[in-house]
C-alpha cells in the first residue's frame, strides 16, 4: 500500500461546492407545498402555564395551523426520552416538545404556528395569547443548592440533579505526606456554540409510504431518529433523518431538540412539509449552552513542586433540564488528574438545576474547564514555591516511560483510564523553545518602552479522544468503477469526506476524484452515533481503513480466480487489479464490480459473495489520548485594560495525521474559540433568569482584528490503540487555550505588580478586571 | 404590498416580486433561489449575508429588497466564471480558508470588494476588511492567508 494521500495536506473535496454557493444547508431545502413554522416561547424563566389561546393566531392571514402539545394527543405524549440515561438520575428530566403546564427557562417552546411564509408565521406567533403565573426563578447554580432556594421545577424537592464523585488512592496519606497545601476557588464560564448556521429542521411526511423524513442541522442524526422513533412509537425504518451541509456544530447540535420533535409531529398531523429555521435571538435562548462550573479545590504538593493530590468539590450548572443526562459533569471528573501523575484525588461535583437554557457540551465539553483549574493550580504552586511554571509541570507530569499510564480514575464506561502514548515533557520543552521563552524578558522590557505590558502564558493538556463504541463505514465500488463510502458519522465542516477518502484511496489505489462520501444520513447507512468528543478520525477513519482492506482482498481474490494468478502476485493500481510488474495484465475494479453484481442464471466465480463492497465497524480498543503544550504572549494596554493575544504557539500530538492541513485548521479554530472563552464570551442572565446577552453586540465573539496567527508544531506518536495510529484533534485547540491566555495575563501583572499581582481564578477576564487589578483591586 | 423589482444579479437582468418587508437576503435566497448567500444573524453583525451592491459590500440582511430596485448585485454564485473558480476562491481552497462553509460567501464577497479597491492589501488591511465577518471555524488565519496570496499575485502581475 503506497501512502499517496495519508499524511498529505490534500485540498478538501468539500470545498469546490461550498465556494461557489452550492452548499445545501437546511434552509436551502425547498419542497412543494412547504409551510413555515415559528415558535411561541416562554418570556419568563419560571412560570405556570395556565392557558394558551391560539385562536387569534389561527385567524391571521396566511396561517395554516397552530398547535400546542394537546393538539398532538394521539400521536405522542409526555416528555422527550432522555438521550443518555444515568443511574444517578433517578427521575429523567427532559422537556416536552411543546410545554404543558410549567415553563422552566426563557425560551422554552410553548406553541407553534404554521404559515405560508416565515414572516407570517413569526407575526402570528406574536398574536398567540399565553396566560402565565410567574414563579420564583433560580438563575445561579450556587444559589440553586442553598437550602432556601426556590424549586426550579414545581414538585421537585431539591435542585440537586445528581452528585458525582471521583476518587482514587489514599487522599489522607497524600495530604499528610505533602510539604504544602493550598486551597483555591474557581469560576469557569463558557458560553454557547455560536455556529454561524443556527439550527434548522425540515420535516415531511409521505402518507402513502407512511414515511417521515427529517433534515436537521445536527451532529447526531442517528440519535434524532432513535429518539424520535421511540417517542412516536414508530419503527426506525419508517423515519429517515439526514444532516445535510451543516454550518458548524461545536457540541450543542449533538443534542436532540424539542423543535425536531415538534416539526415531526406537525408534519404528521398536517401532512405538509414544514420548515423551521432558528434565528439568532432564538439561538441564544433555545440552543443548549455550557455556562458555569464553580470549583473549590485543595492541592497537596512537595517542596520540590511535585503535585501529590487534589481534593474538593464543584458545582455544575445543568440548566432547566438534563436532556443529555450528566455527560457534561461526568466528563469533568474524568479529566482529573490531567497530564499530572498524582497519588490520590477525591473530588465531588454537584449538578444543579437552574431556570436557564439546558447545558450540554460545547467544544471540549468540560475538558477546558478542568484544564483551566488544573493549569491554574499548577501556576499557583509555582508562585507559592517561587519555582518556574515549567519546573512544577516537569516535576508533576506523567512520564513517557510510564505509558500506558493508569491514572487511577475510571472512565464513563467504567473502564480504567489509561493514557496510551506520548511524551508530555518533550511537548513542553518544544513549546518553550518555539515561543522563545529564554529571551522573553527582553521582549517584556522592550514592550514596556512602548507602554505595553507583556505576559507569557503556558498551559499543558491531555485529552481523551476517539471514544467508542463505534462509527461504521461501508465501501462499495460502482459499476463505473467509482468508490462510494457511506458512514453514519455526520460532518459539520471538519473535512470528513476528504479525510475518509484519503484513507480509502491509499488502500485501494483509487484516485481521490473517483470517491464520494455519503455521511450523516440514516437512509444511506444503518447505524451511527454522534460527531462529538473528537472521535470520527479514530472511529470512522479506522472503519474505512478496515473496510477498504476487506474490499481489497475481495477484489484480489476475484482477479486471482480470473487471471489464474496467486493473490500475492497481484496488486491494486489506478483503479484496477494487475499482475505485479505486468501493467498490461489487469482487471479494472469496474469490471469486478459488474461481475459481482451478478447475472441471472450465471454463478459467481468461485462461490464468491456478491457485490464489490465491504462494511466495517471498527471497535476501538481503548480511548486515545492526545496531548500538548501551548504558550502565548499577551500585550496589555495599562490605560484601557485592552488585552491582545499577540503570539500563540501550539505543540500537539494527535498521533499520525491523516491530513495535516485539516488538523491545523481544527486546532486553529479551537484555539480561537478558547481565546474567546478567556477574553470575550459571556452569557449573562439577570437574577430572574432573563438573558442579557442575546445579540452579537452584547455577546462578543473573537473577530479577525483581535486574533493572532497560531503557530503549530506536531509530535506524531502513533496511537497503539488503532490500526491507523490516529487520535482526535477537533477539540485540542480549545482545551488549554483559556488557561494559557489567563496565565499570560497573570504573568504580565506580576511583572508590573510583583508579589501583589492577583492570582486569577476566573474566566473570561474583561478589560475592566485588568484595569482594576492594575489599580490594586480584586478584579 | 408586493411590488415588482427589476435589478441585475450576477450580470443577468431579473425581475421578481418582493413583499415590502422582505430583506435583500431573503429575496436572493427564497425568491431568486440564490441560496449561496447565508443568513447568520440577521442583525447586521456576522457578515455572512454580504453581497456586492453597485460595487460596495453590503449586508443583505440590513437592506430591504425594494431598495435594490435598479441595482447591480453580485453574489457568491457569480464569482466563478465558466466553471473556473476566481483567484480568491481558489486561494480559499488552497489555504484551507473554509471549514463548514457558512461564513464563506460573505467572506468571499467582502474580500472580493476589497481586492478590487486595493489590489494588494497587507495583512492588517485584510483583517480590517473582514472585521465585520464572523467565522467560528477557521480562526481567520486561512482566510487572511488566502487573501494575502491573491494580493501578492496581484502585486507581481502589476509590477
Ligand atoms: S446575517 Fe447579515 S450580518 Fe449577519
Ligand atoms: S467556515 Fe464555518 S463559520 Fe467560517
Amino acid at each position: 500500500m503506497s501512502a499517496r494521500y495519508f499524511g498529505a495536506s490534500v485540498a478538501r473535496s468539500e470545498d469546490a461546492r461550498l465556494l461557489i454557493g452550492q452548499g445545501r444547508y437546511v434552509d436551502d431545502i425547498d419542497m412543494p407545498g412547504m409551510l413555515h413554522v415559528a415558535f411561541v416561547r416562554s418570556p419568563m424563566a419560571h412560570a405556570r402555564l395556565k392557558a394558551v389561546d391560539l385562536a387569534p393566531a389561527r385567524a391571521m392571514p396566511g396561517v395554516v395551523a397552530a398547535y400546542t402539545m394537546e393538539d398532538f394527543a394521539g400521536l405522542a405524549e409526555g416528555p422527550m426520552p432522555p438521550m443518555a440515561p444515568h443511574p444517578l438520575i433517578k427521575q429523567p428530566l427532559t422537556c416536552h416538545p411543546l410545554a404543558r403546564h410549567e415553563l422552566c427557562y426563557v425560551g422554552e417552546a410553548i406553541a407553534m404556528v404554521v404559515a405560508q411564509d416565515r414572516a407570517l408565521a413569526e407575526t402570528a406567533a406574536l398574536a398567540v395569547m399565553v396566560d402565565l403565573e410567574e414563579l420564583p426563578a433560580v438563575a445561579d447554580a450556587r444559589a440553586a443548592l442553598q437550602p432556601d432556594a426556590a424549586p426550579v421545577h414545581l414538585g421537585r424537592d431539591s435542585n440537586l440533579l445528581a452528585s458525582l464523585h471521583t476518587q482514587f488512592g489514599d487522599i489522607d496519606a497524600a495530604f499528610e505526606a505533602a510539604d504544602h497545601r493550598l486551597t483555591e476557588t474557581f469560576a469557569t464560564h463558557r458560553g454557547g456554540c455560536h455556529a454561524m448556521e443556527c439550527r434548522g429542521v425540515v420535516a415531511s411526511y409521505d402518507q402513502r409510504e407512511d414515511h417521515l423524513s427529517i433534515y436537521t442541522s445536527s451532529q447526531a442524526p442517528f440519535m434524532v431518529r432513535r429518539q424520535l422513533a421511540n417517542y412516536l412509537s414508530r419503527d426506525e425504518q419508517t423515519i429517515r433523518v439526514a444532516a445535510p451541509d451543516v454550518g458548524g456544530g461545536f457540541g450543542p447540535k449533538a443534542n436532540v431538540y424539542p423543535e425536531e420533535f415538534a416539526l415531526a409531529l406537525g408534519a404528521l398531523k398536517l401532512g405538509r412539509p414544514l420548515k423551521w429555521i432558528e434565528d439568532r435571538q432564538e439561538h441564544f435562548v433555545a440552543t443548549n449552552q455550557q455556562r458555569d462550573q464553580f470549583w473549590t479545590l485543595e492541592v497537596a504538593f512537595t517542596a520540590s513542586g511535585r503535585i501529590l493530590g487534589l481534593k474538593g468539590h464543584g458545582i455544575h450548572d445543568s440548566g432547566a433540564y438534563a436532556p443529555y443526562g450528566v455527560i457534561l459533569p461526568a466528563n469533568a471528573l474524568v479529566c482529573f488528574p490531567g497530564p499530572y501523575a498524582m497519588q490520590a484525588i477525591d473530588i465531588r461535583l454537584d449538578v444543579a438545576l437552574t431556570n436557564l437554557v439546558p447545558t450540554s457540551p460545547v467544544r471540549g465539553a468540560s475538558r477546558p474547564n478542568v484544564a483551566f483549574i488544573l493549569e491554574r493550580i499548577v501556576d499557583k504552586v509555582a508562585r507559592h514555591l517561587g519555582h518556574s511554571r515549567e519546573a512544577v509541570r516537569a516535576a508533576s507530569f506523567v512520564r513517557a516511560a510510564q505509558m500506558p499510564y493508569f491514572t487511577g480514575g475510571v472512565a464513563r464506561d467504567g473502564s480504567r483510564v489509561s493514557y496510551d502514548s506520548g511524551d508530555y515533557q518533550v511537548a513542553l520543552d518544544m513549546v518553550l523553545e518555539k515561543i522563545g521563552a529564554a529571551d522573553f524578558t527582553t521582549r517584556q522590557r522592550d514592550a514596556l518602552k512602548r507602554g505595553k505590558l507583556l505576559g507569557l502564558g503556558l498551559a499543558a493538556c491531555v485529552e481523551d479522544t476517539g471514544i467508542g463504541p463505534f462509527e461504521g463505514a461501508s465501501l462499495r465500488v460502482t459499476p463505473r468503477g467509482k468508490l462510494v463510502i457511506a458512514t453514519g458519522a455526520a460532518a459539520q465542516g471538519q473535512g470528513h469526506a476528504t479525510m475518509l477518502a484519503q484513507i480509502a484511496a491509499d488502500v485501494l489505489s483509487i484516485d481521490m476524484a473517483d470517491i464520494t462520501v455519503e455521511a450523516g444520513d440514516t437512509g444511506r447507512f444503518p447505524l451511527g452515533l454522534s460527531t462529538v468528543g473528537s472521535r470520527i478520525a479514530v472511529t470512522a477513519g479506522n472503519s474505512v481503513h478496515v473496510a477498504a482492506q476487506k474490499l481489497r482482498s475481495k477484489a484480489l481474490h476475484f482477479a486471482s480466480l480470473k487471471l489464474e494468478v496467486g493473490a500475492d502476485d497481484l496488486e491494486l493500481s489506478e483503479g484496477a487489479v494487475q499482475v505485479k510488474g505486468v501493467p498490461g495484465l489487469k482487471i479494472p475494479l469496474a469490471d469486478i464490480a459488474r461481475a459481482l453484481a451478478g447475472t441471472t442464471g450465471v454463478p459467481l466465480p468461485g462461490g464468491m459473495e456478491p457485490d464489490l463492497a465491504a462494511t466495517a465497524y471498527f471497535e476501538s480498543s481503548g480511548v486515545t489520548f492526545a496531548y500538548g503544550s501551548n504558550a502565548c504572549e499577551v500585550e496589555i494596554d495599562t490605560e484601557t485594560g485592552d488585552t491582545r493575544v499577540t503570539r500563540y504557539v501550539v505543540v500537539h500530538d494527535c498521533g499520525r495525521m491523516i491530513n495535516p492541513m485539516i488538523v491545523d485548521g481544527q486546532i486553529r479554530g479551537g484555539v480561537i474559540h478558547g481565546i474567546g472563552n478567556a477574553l470575550f464570551e459571556r452569557m449573562l442572565h439577570d437574577e430572574q433568569g432573563q438573558p442579557l446577552t442575546t445579540t452579537y453586540g452584547e455577546y462578543l465573539l473573537p473577530m479577525a482584528c483581535e486574533m493572532p496567527n497560531i503557530e503549530i508544531h506536531h509530535i506524531e506518536t502513533p496511537s497503539p490503540r488503532n490500526p491507523l495510529g490516529v487520535k482526535g484533534a477537533g477539540e485540542a485547540g480549545t482545551i488549554p487555550a483559556a488557561p494559557c491566555v489567563i496565565s499570560a495575563i497573570e504573568n504580565a501583572l506580576e511583572f508590573q505588580l510583583g508579589k501583589a499581582a492577583p492570582f486569577i481564578t476566573h474566566h473570561p477576564v474583561s478589560p475592566l478586571d485588568v484595569v482594576e487589578w492594575l489599580d490594586g483591586g480584586q478584579g | 404590498m408586493t411590488a415588482m423589482l427589476t435589478l441585475t444579479v450576477n450580470g443577468r437582468d431579473m425581475s421578481a416580486a418582493a413583499p415590502a418587508n422582505m430583506h435583500l437576503g431573503d429575496f436572493l435566497r427564497h425568491v431568486l433561489g440564490l441560496t449561496g448567500t447565508h443568513m447568520g444573524c440577521e442583525h447586521g453583525v456576522c457578515g455572512s449575508c454580504t453581497v456586492i451592491v453597485d460595487g460596495q459590500p453590503v449586508r443583505a440582511c440590513l437592506m430591504l429588497a425594494r431598495q435594490a430596485q435598479g441595482a447591480r448585485i453580485e453574489t457568491v454564485e457569480g464569482l466563478a466564471q465558466d466553471g473556473r473558480l476566481s483567484p480568491l476562491q481558489a486561494a480559499f481552497r488552497d489555504h484551507h480558508a473554509l471549514q463548514c462553509g457558512f461564513c464563506t460567501p460573505g467572506m468571499l464577497m467582502t474580500l472580493t470588494a476589497l481586492l478590487r479597491d486595493v489590489p494588494n492589501p497587507g495583512e492588517s488591511e485584510i483583517r480590517a476588511a473582514i472585521s465585520g465577518n464572523i467565522c467560528r471555524c477557521t480562526g481567520y488565519q486561512g482566510i487572511v492567508e488566502a487573501a494575502l496570496a491573491v494580493a501578492t499575485r496581484n502585486e507581481a502581475s502589476t509590477s
